[in-house]
């Protein structure tokens, strides 16, 4: 028994710790000066510890023709993800009620179709989006990647939301209804107080993924309105001729923290949601 | 309100009630918005875009979209290519080598997270944490453990081992394995999490019978817990399968399909033919061949999800 626990832990503490490596292997080298990665390899401590490669990669190294670092794409970022991030919650969390707790004729074919959404590949909706974005006049723009992330992400919200509100038991709509309560004024007094569990795993997880999606941010938007993941690719693209690997570090670090940070604070969250979304 | 004060009482009632309908009508438009807007766009934007892409796959389509039909030419042009071929032998080994070794880590985790050890929660976290972060972060980063001349290769090397090698990024055979390993790091996670979500939902009363008719731990596991959660097997599955049918981020920034096309995958066809070949009717056949793919995955899973519902209905 004693020894069983102790393979236990072994296995456990081994894997905890390769999957930790890359994490440190980016810690440490935003620590390193690129010349010392370079002349060594990507994988060691820090002789000196270097802290200006973090200045440099915020807002001043060079990518194509400007020299501002990767500040101006991470304000991209926030600025795309907050409001789509907002405005798929609140509409999904709308609808989720109306499939939920209104029923109404086609339902099913409606929640059917919302559910496909989810699987659909953005692949298929590529096209579309460039000339429906074109006629918005919203091509390279970080509106026109908000109303895309709001419409894509809603198919995920109302699924969530719907999930949860179909646990609301039916009497108490009917009390509400009997008292002369309508179609908001239930959905604001009775649903919406009821709902802070399942908005906070709907927000962790559409600004999860509205921060991290790549193919929309690098199709739909050039130049300097790019988001984070899309300008990152550009990086690594030019900066080959001349390894800056350090300030490199520096800059995927920064560019995945604050989705990090949001897995650290509401972790209890991701989880509950990841197995409440998948087992459904 | 001046002249509402010189109003006979009963026209001031009949007025009120006016403003009632109007409001009741305003309310009840209100309401079919707030109920039909948002749904409208959810499944309405599945389904237009949907036609619309499969329609352009049959056009003439090329830098712009030009809706002059040419029936099936587009899907005899694109399955031709090397790149169509070989991107569907690398998604049979990337699928294939990416969900079983993602099943077995989480499995594995899980299991030995499930025995009550200390420090879950941090355990737990670091196992999880790789799926906060985008594709496009941890595929760059993996580029560079996994660079010959730059990583692990080179680490072994500068410690005195000169003869190891470790370039799978660089090895047009070998590169689609490094996509392997990168996808397994980051999704090993996730179904460790559904995997432990199942074990803890088994019956305790089921797990002490069975150790009170002597099986050991191994044995309850294989006989008596595994068995039970067999349904989270397969939507652990189809969850990981279908997910590696859409991967396109990882790839892109990890090896950006090559070296050459050698470890190009469906979805970097599409972008090709679309976005660097701007050959539009050729690219929304490749897209629609891939929701094709994902199709024969999802039907049976949503057929089989029925009949369990049934059953449990019955039951």
């Amino acid at each position: 028994m004693k020894i069983s626990r102790a393979i236990i832990y072994t296995v456990l503490v081994v894997m905890a710790l390769l999957f930790l490596v890359p994490l440190g292997v980016v810690i440490a080298n935003s620590l390193r000066a690129s010349q010392e990665i370079a002349s060594t390899s990507m994988i060691g401590w820090p002789r000196q510890l270097i802290f200006g490669n973090y200045p440099e990669a915020w807002n001043q190294f060079c990518m194509a023709e400007h020299c501002w670092g990767i500040a101006p794409y991470m304000r991209n970022s926030l600025s795309l993800a907050i409001p789509a991030t907002l405005l798929s919650t609140m509409l999904g969390a709308l609808a989720g009620y109306s499939i939920a707790l209104w029923r109404f004729r086609g339902d099913n074919i409606v929640f059917a179709l919302v559910t496909l959404g989810i699987f659909l590949p953005e692949q298929m909706k590529l096209i579309p989006w460039v000339v429906v974005l074109r006629d918005l006049g919203l091509m390279n723009t970080i509106a026109g990647l908000v109303l895309i992330h709001t419409v894509q992400g809603l198919s995920f919200t109302t699924l969530f939301c719907r999930n949860y509100y179909v646990g609301i038991p039916q009497d108490l709509l009917k009390a509400a209804r009997i008292d002369g309560a309508g179609f908001f004024r239930i959905f604001w007094r009775i649903i919406l107080p009821l709902s802070p569990p399942i908005l906070i795993v709907t927000v962790i997880f559409q600004f999860t993924g509205i921060w991290n999606e790549f193919l929309f941010g690098v199709t739909f938007t050039s130049g300097d309105q790019q988001p984070v993941t899309a300008a990152l690719i550009a990086l690594s693209a030019a900066i080959t001729s001349e390894p800056l690997y350090g300030v490199q570090s520096a800059a995927v670090l920064i560019a995945a923290l604050p989705t990090l940070l949001v897995y650290l604070f509401g972790g209890k969250y991701f989880m509950s949601g990841l197995t409440a979304g998948a087992i459904k | 309100m001046p002249t509402a004060l010189t109003l006979p009482a009963g026209e001031r009632g009949a007025q009120k009630r006016a403003a009632g309908v109007w409001r009741d009508r305003f309310g009840r438009v209100l309401t079919e918005l707030a109920i039909w807007l948002p749904l409208t766009i959810t499944a309405g934007h599945v389904v237009v875009f949907t036609a619309w892409t499969t329609w352009v796959s049959f056009t003439a389509s090329s830098l712009m979209p030009d809706y002059t039909w040419v029936g099936l030419k587009n899907y005899w042009a694109v399955t031709r290519t090397a790149n169509f071929q070989i991107a569907y032998v690398n998604l049979f080994i990337y699928s294939t080598g990416f969900v079983l070794l993602t099943m077995a880590v989480g499995l594995l985790l899980a299991i030995l997270l499930d025995q009550r050890v200390r420090g879950e929660n941090v355990l737990r976290t670091i196992f999880l944490y790789p799926l906060a972060v985008s594709f496009v972060v941890t595929g760059t980063v993996w580029s560079w453990l996994l660079n010959p001349g730059l990583g692990l290769q080179k680490l072994v090397h500068d410690l005195g081992w000169q003869d190891f090698r470790f370039d799978w990024l660089v090895q047009s055979d070998k590169a689609i394995y490094a996509v392997i390993l990168a996808g397994v790091w980051q999704g090993a996670g996730f179904a460790m999490a559904l995997f432990l979500a199942g074990l803890r939902s088994v019956d305790k009363d089921l797990i002490k019978a069975a150790q009170i008719d002597g099986a050991g731990a191994w044995r309850t596991y294989r006989r008596v817990v595994l068995p039970t959660i067999w349904p989270i097997f397969v939507t652990v599955f189809v969850i990981l399968l279908q997910s590696a049918i859409k991967a396109f981020d990882l790839v892109r920034a990890l090896t950006g399909g090559g070296p050459g096309i050698s470890s190009t995958l469906p979805t970097l066809v599409v972008y090709d033919f679309m976005f660097q070949r701007s050959e539009l009717g050729r690219g929304s056949a490749a897209a629609v061949l891939l929701l094709l793919t994902l199709v024969v995955v999802l039907v049976p899973y949503a057929l089989f999800m029925r009949w369990r519902r049934r059953r449990q209905e019955r039951a």
